[in-house]
């Protein structure tokens, strides 16, 4: 779809404000087509999406419990001040920050070692990306049952190995969710487990741009594999790299179905997508729930912002070519 | 082509508009239909569905639907559909501490005098108070459940204990550091875990909320007290050394039985407080070896109250068809359903001419049957409160793990939770 704009007829004076363009007859009637086609899933989406945000933080405002028919008082921001001077919210955006860096950075070097070798091997290259993809494929619950079975004291096998492992030294009734960071690891080892093959998937996708000819001419030019990989691979997958890195990022820091499974937030490790559970729907609190489900958005918006000027890259620019 | 296209399509129409018409028709001309929102269990609640809806001759027709396993997310389900008025709630199987909660909020239907007497006929005390608030009967009690101690005859011989009196908590721990055993309670952060602080401190003669249907900011909390300081001794010397097992931060009931089942290895099982399902898990062998009595004491000669459970079933404020409902709970209730569902699903009748019914004297032989009426008349309820959610939620949390209570946790405990009802602090 092309857009034309006529040029004003008469040239401006340099300080004149430019006036308003005219669109043709063809540009108005495409406008009005686009318009149109994007209606219905323009509509969708601000019912899917924009009212229950809009709604949410209309309701955070008010002092709402839906078990009790005297709540229901506005409070302007009274419950952002029970939030953010509670030391809960800061220990669950520590535990989401927690999870969420070392994940993604362990998740990243797997899924780029899985990437280049799926992107190496030409042979069984189907079967290697079906089977590498078979963790995604399961549903995060089920997965964080199979988890906590495998961490479970006395009928896990983890304990078990570890204690072999270490000939003995290691517990093998060792109880993993018992305690803050044992816990911690057991999550996120469902995490990376179940995860790591999306990130390798979108790395791959990457992977396959960056063109041979300059892979060959820094093989030619003397240059290691990890010079390879530092100055040519990497740069050239820059937003692959980001997107992959990003969404992982987001997903991450709002995690929810393993703490839920494996603790349901006990020896601290409530996240900040458990806590706004525990407060609206637990709890019944709507109003509350409602103010850290917005933070939890102010946060997933800061988050992205600071990957894309971080990473400095304008995805909207970012052609397969 | 294109008028070949819409015939086709407004035949389709026709047809399906006559086709809804006809069963929107014959729906509205069948009996009432009673939607009973059941908890899980192995079927008791469906063949009882049934056999009401035979016994109605046409007047209604129950069906069930199940909620989900545990008790805070039955909880969480049917506060979201009564709070969205939902009229297909006809009757609701709840559990006896969300009673105040969802009365208070309006979403209990009233039950008429007459019918409130039928409802507590025979019932036991403890069942007919958890049914109510203030004052009022708001839910017709259907099971009464209570825990009972389960114990390895051998292992209480050989640390000398005398089973056929009331043991307290004390005499148990020494026995299981003597014997090199276990005692399996809950100390998971969930429900369970407030069914045993609560059982320990009302043993101990104490109570969590001084005040039961308090508004929020007038609460007052005996935690921090001789009775929770008691309490705290106890789960504290559970919590060390293994005699709660090597997972009791994360021990619920089916853990707790299986660290009780376990005979070999580091941990093995000496005692246990569970619910009286115990008794339908376990083999002939060991039935054998295994005996119960009544909850231990908290205190030496000060009687125990046992941890009391159950399900209560209410009817729905917003379902269109209160008068059946109220029928149907009168048959659902019944002293000889409530008989069937004990021999059946192993959960105690709340009414005491069950404990008669040959049915039942047989599947809970040696004077089980008695001993479980016995501990239901002594048992002790959860605070009644509308907060409840909150207040156990809370308490779980200053409690966990449990290996960290200390004698300060009462007093933390305290001021937390009447921070959490006051909502100055998260929970």
């Amino acid at each position: 779809m092309t857009t034309t704009v006529e040029r004003p007829a008469t040239p401006q004076p340099a300080h004149a404000k430019p006036s308003k363009p005219t669109l043709s007859d063809r540009a108005r009637q495409e406008r009005s087509l686009g318009w149109r086609l994007s209606a219905p899933a323009l509509i969708v989406m601000l019912a899917v999406v924009a009212y229950p945000i809009i709604n949410a933080v209309y309701l955070s405002f008010f002092n709402k419990r839906i078990t009790d028919p005297n709540s229901g008082g506005f409070i302007w921001f009274r419950n952002y001040k029970v939030i953010l001077s509670d030391s809960k919210w800061w220990d669950a955006v520590w535990v989401s920050v927690l999870i969420m860096v070392i994940t993604v950075v362990i998740e990243f070097i797997l899924g780029m070692a899985l990437a280049m070798v799926m992107n190496k091997i030409v042979i069984p290259r189907r079967t290697l990306r079906t089977i590498v993809l078979i963790p995604y494929s399961i549903i995060t619950v089920v997965s964080a049952y199979g988890w906590q079975y495998a961490f479970a004291p006395t009928s896990g096998y983890i304990s078990k190995w570890l204690h072999t492992l270490t000939f003995g030294s290691f517990d093998q009734n060792y109880d993993w969710f018992g305690h803050h960071w044992s816990a911690l690891i057991a999550i996120m080892a469902s995490e990376i487990w179940k995860t790591t093959p999306f990130m390798a998937l979108l790395l791959l996708a990457g992977l396959a741009q960056v063109p041979g000819e300059l892979q060959e001419a820094a093989q030619v030019d003397g240059a290691t594999f990890w010079e390879r990989l530092r100055r040519v691979t990497l740069p050239s997958m820059k937003a692959a790299i980001l997107v992959a890195v990003l969404f992982r990022a987001l997903d991450a820091f709002r995690i929810f179905d393993n703490i839920f499974i494996m603790t349901k937030g006990s020896q601290n490790t409530t996240s900040v997508g458990v806590l706004a559970y525990d407060q609206t729907i637990t709890r019944s609190e709507v109003g509350l729930g409602s103010a850290i489900s917005v933070l939890l958005f102010i946060c997933v918006v800061i988050i992205t912002v600071i990957f894309i000027k971080g990473f400095r890259t304008d995805l909207s620019r970012v052609r397969g070519d | 082509m294109k008028s070949w296209v819409r015939k086709t399509l407004r035949v389709g129409v026709t047809g399906t508009l006559a086709a809804t018409t006809l069963a929107a028709c014959s729906s509205s001309g069948g009996p009432p239909s009673l939607t009973w929102f059941i908890n899980p269990d192995n079927g008791g609640q469906i063949q009882i569905a049934k056999e009401c809806t035979a016994a109605a001759k046409g007047e209604y027709k129950i069906t069930t639907s199940p909620l989900p396993t545990d008790a805070t997310q039955q909880r969480q389900q049917l506060v979201t559909r009564l709070s969205a008025k939902d009229s297909s709630i006809s009757l609701m199987s709840i559990d006896p501490v969300y009673v105040p909660e969802l009365s208070y909020a309006g979403f209990l239907a009233k039950i008429p005098a007459a019918d409130a007497t039928i409802f507590s006929k025979d019932i036991v005390k403890p069942a007919v108070d958890a049914a109510s608030w203030q004052g009022k009967l708001v839910a017709a009690p259907f099971y009464a459940n209570v825990q009972l101690l389960w114990f390895y005859k051998s292992v209480a011989q050989q640390a000398g204990l005398d089973m056929t009196k009331p043991v307290t908590w004390d005499q148990l721990i020494a026995a299981a550091r003597k014997t090199k055993t276990t005692i399996g309670v809950q100390a998971d952060q969930y429900e369970g875990y407030t069914v045993l602080i609560n059982a320990l401190i009302s043993g101990a003669g104490g109570k969590i909320v001084e005040n039961p249907g308090a508004q929020a900011k007038d609460v007052k909390l005996g935690l921090d007290t001789k009775a929770g300081e008691d309490a705290v001794k106890i789960i504290e010397q559970i919590a060390r050394g293994g005699i709660g097992g090597p997972a009791l931060s994360t021990a619920e009931e089916g853990q707790s039985l299986t660290l009780f089942t376990t005979t070999s290895g580091a941990f093995k099982g000496g005692f246990l407080a569970n619910w009286p399902y115990v008794w339908s898990t376990l083999t002939p062998a060991q039935k054998k070896l295994i005996g119960f009595t009544v909850y231990p004491q908290t205190v030496a000669g000060t009687t125990s109250k046992p941890p009391f459970g159950g399900i209560d079933i209410a009817v729905g404020a917003y379902t269109h068809n209160k008068p059946q409902a109220f029928d149907a709970l009168k048959c659902i209730t019944s002293a000889a359903h409530q008989a069937y569902y004990m021999v059946h699903d192993g959960n105690p009748a709340a009414n005491e001419t069950a404990y008669t019914d040959p049915a039942v004297l047989k599947a809970y032989p040696n004077g089980l049957a008695a001993m479980i009426l016995k501990s239901l008349k002594a048992s002790g309820p959860r605070p009644q409160s509308q907060y409840y959610g909150d207040l156990s939620a809370a308490l779980q949390q200053s409690f966990s793990p449990p290996n960290s209570v200390n004698s300060s946790t009462p007093k933390k405990a305290d001021d937390f939770i009447l921070k959490v009802l006051k909502g100055e602090k998260l929970l």
